[in-house]
């Protein structure tokens, strides 16, 4: 029934071609709709007064003053709240003994990091809000601050957890066993002892909420900037006791999300309480300051580790230990240990070798909850793989090139299992290499670095490989108890008018999942791409899903919508050849028209079956019942995750007086499976890459000694901005995943893997000349000074 | 709006002044509180959500309108400052035409994701073409340096100004070669 | 992220914004372009009750030669540095700074007398009326002065400035013939604050440096002119040994402050190495 998909040259085939995103005409023309654009009738405002001190007794609260000031409906605070909604802990049964308190909206009597929210005030305006904030007097008590993470692990330290034995929130090991008799047997060992800063996601829209509880239909609707409606729905429904089909989760446009935004926050969870408590909407769009001390940080982990080679330069072990501090609660629902679980697996995994052990430790501390960002725990993995790799080329002798060469998985011995215990279904490392090799010229530069450093100019190459996690199966948070969803599903209907309409749980954040899967539909079915409207995002409209993280909408979303739509196609030639007295097997559809899947010869618009089906049903044979709408999930089986791979490139010169850095370009080659749209999966790298090249160079919380964020606003925290950016050439090999018809893996999270391990490769090398070496990210120009003894 | 009295000194702080705009070329009087900022006006009395707030101080460029025909942050002044001024927003520069190309050719390259920055994107790209004819790409991410975006990586947002510009050259150059054939 | 409420009066003119200052018992601030005080405002960091705004007053605006000065009006935006040409003729250093200074839209609203008054000192402006020993025109309640720029920054934005002045003009000596400049700075990201930044006017007799005024932004709590490094290069011209000298000076010269980021011998580097490169380009006869 249907040509191979990557046939491009085959009637309505838009599997495989650029083509721009139909929804992106009305963001240009300013008319996204954005949650923080949201006004509803006898909507209020929501501010929230935080707490300063990052770790105190709640004394007293007096609102009195504040409650009394001309235009404020409500003054609320932890008791209230608590009231009305459930307490929640971020802990997921498969991470063995893993432990965090219980959360609430807003805290009863003890505030754990700088910017907790600790009073909600609601007004008739933003302006308001904060006017009441400032007559609001919390007297506090301080407490014992856990900040830097080697106090935290101290026997007898201060708790951020009362009750509890020590700061530690999990800890995890693997080893498969002779890792210290291979090590101390080893021609080669290369150790170092990484670090990396905390960021965060810092989308261009803060978060933005507006829920609306109707006491009338006892109906919660929330139009919430997120990723994931569905998995809010059952939130709001469970913490609220609301049932779930009267909780209704809308997802409109959002500017940006990383991530970021499918985790619970205080406030978020406060102003559905607030809206309840008020019967009227509610609005709250943290404002940038608010984000810096409340959106979810990420990494920040130290990592010592050793390689250990044979004399040729061949891999034989890893030994890792990951520490990483994740503020004082783990997150809800996905928690904060994912990151650190996923640095220790994906450490090492380009390469063969057979003995690995590795140790995470998970610490709280009195900062802001860390969690699940764009490429979790990918770009530690892969910087910490790729900088011991490099430290053991310059050991053995080896160009960078050589050593991966030797030591990745060849392409043809797949499938493979890692020491680790990920299973890989087919990877490209060799092809990978190959081609970043051509692509970046790379002797010439080598040969333009030896020249100029003769002149005083000192330029870095850098080179890393990666392995991405992407299409995850229930084995990622179904297990672990989480109502999140793995499977997705579509419902896909032909109109009256012989248009197509999907309805997909997958979610749009601007990286296209309106668009590939209206491409998928249009190609499945064989009709032109304008004929297909794409509907995501509200969950009393589209199925139940688990929508967009973890690389998982191409994949997972895209199959879904290819076999929904192959139903229906089945549906409609089954109507069409018993207009046309033929067989279904012998009709196709091309353009929108059924033909002769032989001749290719025109016979009956789909528009017209459509027409024949909803109003004329009666010149059908009795007994036809058209099926012009099916409904259909998919649910990943087979491996429990597609991986990718790829390897990444960059150039870039150091000023040595100075310490900065000018990135001069940089080189992705990736192999995300069947790709859908080359256009989009490159937009999507480049981004990823420049999230990767802006924790390299530049994104870091940085705290005080008592806990107080010191960077936290968008003058201080550094993003990468268009005048430090680079170019970046990127190339692709495809392997299609067999496990489904598509054959489409993830590629959002792999340009943000390897970039900043790029970096750190090519700073190192820049640096050679003068033995001084980097091993913390950021790099910073005071790193480089420091590592150059310049001050 | 001039002439004050000692009452408004102490009384007056949160009290509404009317103020009027020439908005995307319609004359337009509106009631704000002093306190309000332009881009808080534009947004929520006059409703025209494309300019957004990014970071309330400058820093991010997702506010960017044109003030007398100038990329101004409207998150930096204030309703009352703009009295008597001529704004235009996104909504207008779109309806007019005149960033046509522009947005034609951010779609046709994708030079957007989420579309959050991309108003202040366009207003941007906008200036600096009306200024300088033909930009070298360093002198592109120059004029964006203060256009934050965390989606594209912005080589696509360089790429499609570039080509922009190349073509408004090319067409002035053809129009003046098929005016020179007519004479 | 909103300010406290205040009142705001547009004046026409340098008496009507004087008086309504005085009326308002000084607890009022005058905006002009704005950039640093909306933001300021934003964050409730200040919250006056009343707010002038001088952006109106055509006695303010306006660039012109008298006599062996140029007169730029407080209200000319950064902007207007890059694209007037009395600018580039007679303050070419001023020109110079211009592009660094923050971003494009900031620089179309941004007031240079703003930017002198407020007197940040990681800001390019105020360090430049230095190395171009300019002189500050304030009117005030008690009536009209100037001030050389060399008295005017005191402190951390404190300036020479007394409530309820305001800054009506910069005089600037006009750039003349055997005179060199130079100026660059060290940011982390184009339009950030830099890290150290400096801007130098020179004047000379063939090579032979007659005199030298340096100044340096983000090094201390006010723009600074390295007065030793002036001195170690005044009579001499610019080889290698005066420009260590220079460099060597500015350890006596300069007292960068305590910094998570840029710790104050890192600065000191910094700053040494960006006045070797500015002396070296001077020496080519940049």
């Amino acid at each position: 029934m249907s040509a191979p998909l990557t046939s491009l040259d085959r009637p309505n085939s838009y599997i495989g071609r650029s083509v721009p995103r139909p929804n992106a005409k009305r963001l240009l023309a300013g008319r996204g709709r954005y949650v923080s654009d949201l006004r509803l009738p006898r909507m209020l405002h929501a501010a929230f007064l935080r707490s300063p001190h990052a770790h105190a007794k709640i004394i007293s609260i007096d609102i009195e003053q504040a409650r009394a000031l001309e235009g404020v409906h409500l003054v609320a605070t932890g008791a209230d709240l608590a009231k009305i909604c459930t307490p929640w802990t971020g802990t997921l049964d498969h991470f063995k003994g893993m432990t965090s308190a219980p959360q609430l909206p807003l805290p009863l009597d003890r505030v754990v990091w700088a910017g907790q929210a600790v009073v909600a005030v609601v007004a008739e305006t933003r302006a308001i809000a904060e006017d009441a904030l400032e007559l609001i007097e919390v007297e506090y008590e301080d407490l014992l601050v856990v900040v830097d993470i080697d106090c935290a692990r101290e026997v007898g330290t201060p708790l951020v957890n009362p009750g509890s034995a020590n700061n530690v929130c999990f800890r995890s090991q693997l080893d498969s066993g002779g890792v210290d008799d291979v090590f101390a047997s080893a021609a080669h060992v290369v150790e170092e002892e990484f670090s990396f800063g905390r960021h965060t996601a810092v989308t261009l829209e803060p978060r933005a909420i507006v829920a609306d509880y109707d006491p009338g239909s006892e109906m919660l609707t929330v139009h919430h900037g997120t990723q994931t409606p569905y998995q809010f729905q059952d939130l709001y429904s469970r913490h609220y006791g609301i049932p779930e089909a009267r909780v209704r989760v809308i997802a409109t446009d959002i500017g940006g999300s990383f991530g970021m935004k499918l985790h619970v926050y205080h406030e978020d969870m406060a102003v559905v309480g607030l809206s309840i408590l008020l019967g009227r909407p509610v609005k709250y769009v943290a404002d940038r300051i608010e984000s810096f001390v409340s959106d979810i940080h990420a990494r920040d982990h130290r990592v010592r580790a050793r390689i250990a080679l044979d004399a040729k330069g061949e891999i034989l072990a890893m030994d890792v230990h990951d520490l990483t501090a994740i503020g004082a609660f783990s997150t809800y629902p996905r928690t904060s240990v994912v990151e650190g679980n996923q640095v220790i697996r994906l450490i090492g995994a380009p390469y063969r070798f057979k003995n690995y052990r590795a140790a995470l430790e998970v610490i709280f501390q009195n900062k802001v909850q860390t969690s699940q960002y764009r490429a979790v725990g990918h770009p530690i993995a892969c910087a910490v793989t790729e900088r011991l790799v490099d430290m053991a080329a310059a050991k053995v002798g080896l160009d960078p090139f050589a050593i991966r060469e030797r030591n990745v998985i060849a392409d043809d011995a797949y499938p493979q299992t890692s020491p680790t215990g990920y299973r890989f279904e087919a990877l490209s490392h060799q092809e990978c290499l190959r081609r970043l090799h051509a692509m970046m010229d790379y002797d010439a530069l080598r040969a333009e670095q030896a020249d100029l450093r003769k002149r005083g100019v000192y330029r870095g190459i850098g080179i890393a490989t990666f392995v991405e996690i992407t299409n995850p199966s229930p084995a990622f948070y179904g297990v672990g108890g989480a109502r999140i969803s793995s499977q997705d599903g579509a419902i896909v209907s032909l109109t009256p008018t012989g248009e197509v309409r999907c309805l997909i749980s997958v979610t749009e954040q601007g990286q296209g999942t309106e668009a590939i899967i209206s491409q998928i539909v249009a190609d499945q079915l064989g009709l032109a791409q304008e004929h297909v409207k794409v509907i995501t995002g509200d969950t009393e409209v589209t199925p139940h899903g688990g929508a967009t993280w973890a690389c998982r909408g191409a994949g997972i979303g895209g199959e879904t919508a290819l076999q929904a739509t192959r139903v229906l196609k089945r549906n409609i030639l089954e109507i069409a050849a018993l207009i046309l007295q033929e067989q279904p097997a012998a009709l196709d559809i091309i353009d929108g028209e059924v033909v002769d899947a032989a001749t290719r010869q025109q016979r009956l618009p789909i528009s017209e079956i459509a027409r024949i089906a909803y109003f004329r049903s009666d010149t059908l044979p009795p007994g036809t019942q058209a099926q012009l709408t099916v409904s259909h999930h998919f649910a990943p089986q087979g491996y429990p995750f597609a991986f990718t791979n790829g390897i990444q490139g960059c150039s870039l010169e150091v000023d040595v007086e100075t310490g900065f850095i000018k990135l001069l370009k940089h080189f992705v080659v990736e192999d995300c499976g069947r790709i859908i749209n080359p256009m989009l999966v490159d937009e999507q790298l480049r981004g990823g890459v420049v999230q990767g090249l802006g924790a390299a160079l530049f994104e870091e919380c940085r705290y005080s000694d008592t806990g107080q964020l010191i960077n936290g606003s968008l003058a201080d925290y550094l993003v990468p901005m268009a005048m430090e950016m680079p170019d970046i050439v990127i190339a692709h090999v495809e392997t299609p995943t067999a496990d489904t018809a598509l054959g489409a893996k993830g590629c959002g999270e792999a340009g943000t893997a390897a970039a900043s391990a790029c970096v750190l490769n090519a700073v190192n090398d820049a640096l050679t000349p003068f033995g001084a070496t980097i091993s913390t990210i950021p790099i910073t120009p005071a790193k480089i000074l420091k590592a150059l003894k310049r001050f | 709006m001039s002439g004050i009295g000692d009452d408004m000194l102490v009384d007056g702080a949160d009290e509404t002044m009317r103020v009027r705009f020439v908005v995307n070329g319609r004359k337009v009087a509106c009631e704000v509180a002093p306190r309000e900022t332009l881009v808080d006006c534009l947004r929520n009395v006059l409703e025209l959500t494309g300019t957004h707030a990014g970071c309330e101080m400058g820093a991010c460029g997702a506010c960017l309108v044109q003030i007398d025909g100038r990329a101004v942050h409207s998150c930096l002044m204030f309703a009352v400052q703009a009295d008597g001024a001529r704004i235009d927003t996104i909504e207008g520069l779109s309806e007019s035409g005149v960033i046509a190309d522009l947005q034609a050719e951010f779609h046709r390259r994708n030079a957007l994701q989420c579309g959050f920055c991309t108003p202040g994107m366009l207003v941007n790209a906008h200036e600096l073409l009306s200024q300088v004819t033909r930009p070298s790409r360093e002198a592109i991410r120059d004029a964006l340096s203060g256009n934050y975006c965390r989606c594209t990586g912005y080589e696509a947002i360089v790429d499609a100004i570039d080509a922009v510009a190349k073509a408004r050259v090319e067409a002035r150059v053809e129009v003046r070669s098929e005016g020179g054939s007519a004479t | 992220m909103k300010p406290r409420a205040f009142s705001y009066f547009r004046a026409d003119t340098i008496d009507q914004a004087l008086n309504a200052h005085a009326r308002a018992g000084d607890d009022a601030r005058f905006i002009a372009g704005g950039q640093s005080l909306v933001p300021a405002l934003s964050l409730r960091l200040q919250a006056p009750r009343l707010l002038i705004d001088i952006a109106h007053i055509a006695d303010l605006r306006g660039i012109r030669r008298e006599g062996d000065t140029l007169r730029i009006g407080a209200l000319t935006r950064h902007c207007e540095m890059l694209s007037e040409p009395l600018i580039a003729e007679f303050a070419p250093l001023l020109r110079a700074a211009a592009p660094f200074v923050a971003h494009p839209a900031i620089r179309n609203r941004g007031t240079f007398g703003g930017s002198v008054a407020l007197a940040d000192p990681a800001s390019e402006f105020p360090a430049m009326t230095l190395a171009l020993g300019a002189e500050i025109e304030i009117a005030g309640p008690s009536g009209s002065r100037r001030v050389k720029a060399d008295d005017f920054f005191i402190d951390l934005f404190e300036t020479a400035l007394q409530p309820g002045e305001l800054i009506t003009a910069v005089h600037v000596p006009l750039f003349r013939s055997g005179q060199r400049f130079a100026f660059d700075e060290l940011a982390r990201r184009r339009g950030d604050y830099a890290l150290v930044g400096c801007g130098i006017l020179a004047s000379h007799t063939g090579d032979r440096i007659d005199d030298i005024r340096i100044a340096f932004f983000s090094v201390g709590n006010t723009p600074t002119r390295v007065k030793g490094a002036e001195a170690a290069l005044t009579g001499f011209t610019f080889d290698a040994a005066r420009i260590a000298a220079a460099q060597a000076a500015l350890e006596d010269d300069l007292a960068p402050p305590e910094s998570d980021e840029v710790p104050p011998a890192m600065r000191l580097h910094l700053a040494r190495v960006l006045l070797g490169r500015l002396l070296g380009r001077l020496g080519e006869g940049a």
